[in-house]
């Protein structure tokens, strides 16, 4: 490319405007409500910018990370990949109704084990682990290796997550 | 504006008359800067009606409440090292508090009342143990007197224990809650007249004790950047230029704004092709009522760009000159005996060149910050940063106002490593909510993260050795080019700087009696910056490589060849042979010189703790590196081995670390296990690649950093008993890391690694 040379820097063709909010009856943590959302909108965005609930975090945008994730009936989930119009009537737990108050038995061991270092992708991995344990209530180190890998963690707690969950199982 | 970050600084280090480090004696100055003196009760609201609660502060980083509740500042940043637990933790058994019922809390950036801030170069800990101890001292000394007139007892006689005064020999005791109406009839007592508790008596300081964080966590309540709304908020998402130093020539902003839920689109302008640490690229803004909204309106603007030079900027090419410069002579950095001498003797010679490419930070939260502009012409921000009080200035100059106009609230970081050091996306942030006069707060995607980061350099090596003639290394010439981190800010800046050759290439501790270490000149065509131990890691994989190299030709046991390059015990100051200034991360060499004995008690320790050379490990394939870097010195054992698919798994890591008094245990190892884990991704699978000067990874498919199933299976952390001054942990785990597996990986595959990363191994 020569110097001087002027580009057009197009990130996407031109967006063609789709129709006007949507209102969606969601079941979250037990409650179900109402939202008006454009029927794109992932879940993430629901959940974190019209629900205010603010545990479930933003890694990607790609489902590449699991920071995201929750659990749709029980399903763990990326929710910045679903949009909101294909959530239907299933029911979505976020790390809020993972437990009353903090003590389902993966809180309680991640606790134990003091496994967060910065604590942010923290939320996702709880969520895909016990979406692990309740299919597979003991699971192998590799099937915990395998079921976790979607779950990225930056600051390196992979070891103490794998502990957790272990201790977890046996409870 | 430059970050006080000592390894950066071109001064030497005797020059600290801008660096703020409360010692003993800058405490005082400290405490005098919080308002008038060592006084009494600077905080003490006491004058309410009977029954409210009063509180007695005798320094900026605790309070005492009538209710009985300690609050403890934390001033520095938590990105996930612990130090928001470990500091306040000091203060707590100082005082004799009772840790489970103090409360935390996080201090906005204010340099003259809280000291340094800036949560980078694995400080907290070296600059902060002695001031903490001495603030919790203070009112322990307080407390005593205090509950000793009352009883009319001997003060020596009495402690503190669990948040009460306890006279031993009576058995009485009192709660410091009843006491703080008397602390304030006293004066404060002298910093120097303070007895410490001695380090065998402290109850946590020297313990494992979990982070104050971390139920909050588990729950999904602890606040990180993007968890804080105000009302009327809006959200912005910024298209900035895919070249660092390209601006906007047209625009059209029509689509955007037909997207429901787009408000505005905003234009910021950028600071050219070198364009500084803490000011944003040049980019358009979509505001917008939520996240998603603001992402569908940037996808839909279309802006015609004048990329400017750095769009022919191929970073391939630039390796390959960079490689090439190594072969002319450099800029003399350090010289010791004459080196050329060396080689025409004729002993057998090693010559090498290493890779290492750009990385980015990649922290799991991407950038991000809420603005909230006001009225009356200040700003209140809240963000994720390492270091409020330049995210302060950054934004007062952005705004063109005064500090003082600013308040900068620190939430929790979603990680860190030297990318939320910069104030750019904070700047961002206060730019559009003075535009639009409402609260705005940018969010950076995950693509936004991988293009604009501020990376670490990719760099080029050549280190030639010779041996005399009884086999003894005799001739040592490292040679090290990759653009600068001053390259980002000035187009004069094309060598390191002092700071970044003092990142475990300069300080070469090894018994060589001929050493030339050079620098060539390379350009920066892109934001550089500093990741979690910085030029330590390309300098240590290159110079742990070779000496493994040279130690295998030698037919030596690569731990025992590095003991003997070590040599007598001695405490390094290397002085007159540097060409330059010895920043020595900011302290002075007489107060923390380079002490071969303590990388040789590292080294034998985790020889022997990973069974290195003995039966127990027959038939394992191991690899061995040392390096000392902020002060702390680490060794390391790396274990590699294929599993039944010929997949290479990681199944054992064994650390030595001298990191003097080990403060929190759990976080010391927590950060060499994450340190492994980082220095791993660094090793196997991580590369930012430049073409046309634009990145061409997007998210974590293309930049990609280890899984679980790649993770070390076992990572131990062997802590070295000490009473020597106490050191961080944040980066040194990550240098020695990366050489000790490149070693064990040539071991198993029989091929030397020269340039990172190895990324076929897990093929």
């Amino acid at each position: 490319m020569s110097a001087g040379f002027l580009e057009i820097y197009y990130i996407k063709a031109p967006y063609h405007k789709t129709d006007a909010m949507e209102k969606y009856r969601l079941s979250v943590n037990g409650n179900t409500q109402e939202v008006s959302a454009p029927e794109d909108m992932p879940l993430l965005w629901v959940i974190r910018d019209l629900l205010s609930l603010k545990g479930t975090k933003f890694g990607c945008g790609q489902a590449l990370c699991g920071a995201c994730t929750v659990h749709v009936d029980g399903v763990a989930t990326r929710s910045c990949s679903l949009p909101v119009s294909a959530v239907g009537d299933r029911k979505i737990t976020t790390i809020e109704g993972l437990s009353a108050d903090g003590n389902h038995p993966l809180q309680k061991a991640w606790q134990k084990h003091v496994v967060p270092q910065c604590g942010y992708c923290q939320t996702g991995q709880l969520m895909n682990a016990a979406a692990l344990l309740k299919e597979n209530p003991n699971p192998s180190e590799t099937e915990i290796e395998e079921a976790m890998a979607g779950n990225l963690c930056r600051c390196g707690t992979y070891n103490r997550i794998k502990d957790a969950i272990r201790t977890a199982s046996k409870s | 504006m430059i970050p006080k970050l000592p390894f950066l600084s071109k001064k030497a280090p005797a020059d600290k008359s801008k660096l703020f480090i409360p010692g003993r004696r800058d405490f005082l100055k400290l405490s005098s800067l919080i308002g008038g003196g060592f006084v009494l009760g600077i905080n003490f609201q006491c004058s309410g009606p009977k029954g409210e609660i009063v509180s007695f502060a005798p320094n900026a980083y605790l309070s005492i409440g009538s209710d009985n509740t300690v609050t403890i500042i934390a001033h520095r940043s938590e990105m996930g090292t612990g130090i928001r637990t470990t500091l306040p933790m000091i203060v707590a058994d100082e005082l004799g508090a009772d840790w489970e019922a103090v409360k935390i809390q996080q201090a906005v950036g204010d340099e003259a009342t809280y000291g340094d801030q800036n949560t980078d170069g694995s400080y907290s800990i070296r600059m902060f143990f002695e001031p903490m101890r001495r603030a919790g001292a203070t009112a322990r000394h307080m407390l005593v007197k205090a509950a000793a007139e009352e009883w009319n007892v001997d003060a020596s006689g009495c402690d503190t224990r669990q948040g009460m005064v306890v006279h031993e020999a009576s058995g009485q005791k009192v709660s410091f809650g009843d006491l703080v109406e008397l602390l304030q009839q006293m004066p404060v007592p002298e910093i120097e007249n303070l007895t410490l508790r001695k380090l065998d008596d402290y109850k946590l300081v020297g313990k494992s004790v979990p982070i104050y964080d971390v139920k909050d966590i588990t729950e999904g309540k602890a606040l990180f950047g993007a968890d804080v709304d105000l009302p009327g908020q809006q959200i912005a998402v910024i298209l900035r230029s895919p070249v660092v130093g390209g601006k906007i020539r047209t625009y059209n902003e029509e689509n955007a704004l037909k997207v429901p839920g787009v408000n505005k689109v905003v234009q910021i302008s950028g600071n050219g092709v070198h364009p500084g640490l803490n000011k944003p690229l040049e980019g358009l803004a979509v505001i917008a009522d939520h996240t998603w909204a603001a992402m569908k309106g940037r996808e839909a603007l279309e802006v015609d760009w004048e990329l400017g030079e750095n769009q022919d900027y191929q970073c391939a090419t630039q390796m390959e000159a960079m490689i090439e410069s190594t072969l002319q002579e450099g800029r003399l950095r350090r010289e010791r005996g004459d080196v050329k001498k060396a080689f025409r003797s004729g002993g057998k010679t090693f010559e090498k060149t290493f890779r290492a490419p750009y990385y980015a930070h990649a922290t799991i939260e991407p950038p991000t910050a809420l603005a909230d502009y006001k009225e009356d012409g200040s700003i209140e921000i809240w963000a994720p940063t390492q270091h409020p009080q330049w995210a302060r200035d950054s934004v007062a100059e952005a705004l063109e106002i005064d500090a003082s106009q600013v308040k900068v609230n620190v939430t929790l970081l979603g990680g860190g490593f030297g990318r939320k050091s910069k104030p750019d996306y904070v700047v961002e942030a206060a730019l559009l909510s003075k535009a639009i006069e409402k609260p705005v707060r940018v969010q950076w995607t995950r693509e936004d993260d991988i293009h604009h980061d501020f990376y670490h350099s990719h760099s080029a090596q050549r280190i030639k050795a010779s041996l005399d003639a009884d086999g003894k290394l005799a001739a040592w010439n490292h040679h090290t080019v990759f653009p600068a981190i001053g390259g980002t800010s000035s187009a004069d800046e094309l060598h390191p700087s002092d700071g970044e050759m003092g990142l475990g290439c300069t300080d070469f501790p090894y018994d060589v009696p001929n050493i030339r270490i050079e620098s060539h000149e390379a350009k920066a065509h892109t934001r550089v910056g500093w990741l979690r131990s910085v030029s330590n890691i390309h300098h240590a994989f290159a110079i742990c490589s070779m000496l493994d190299e040279i130690a295998e030709d030698q037919g030596m046991d690569p731990v025992a060849y590095v003991l003997s390059l070590l040599g007598e015990d001695r405490k390094l100051a290397f002085s007159e042979e540097m060409k330059g200034a010895y920043p020595n991360y900011g302290e002075a060499i007489e107060e923390y010189p380079w002490d071969t004995a303590r990388m040789k008690k590292v080294i034998e320790r985790v020889a022997q703790e990973s069974g290195w050379g003995s039966a127990e490990t027959e038939g394992k394939t191991l690899g061995f590196a040392a390096h000392k870097s902020f002060l702390t010195y680490v060794a390391c054992i790396v274990e590699v081995a294929e599993d039944e698919s010929g997949k290479l798994i990681i199944p054992e890591v064994h650390y030595a670390v001298d990191c003097g008094i080990p403060v929190n245990t759990d976080r010391i190892r927590s950060q060499f296990e994450g340190g492994a884990q980082f220095a791993t991704s660094l090793a196997l699978s991580s590369a930012i690649q430049f073409e046309n000067g634009r990145v061409i990874q997007n998210n974590f498919d293309g930049y990609q950093i280890i899984r679980m199933p790649q993770a070390p299976k076992k990572i131990f952390t062997h802590i070295i008993e000490s009473t020597e001054k106490p050191t961080g942990v944040g980066e040194p785990p990550v240098p020695p890391f990366i050489p000790a597996l490149c070693n064990a990986l040539y071991k198993l595959k029989g091929k030397r690694i020269y340039e990172l990363p190895v990324k076929e191994v897990f093929a």
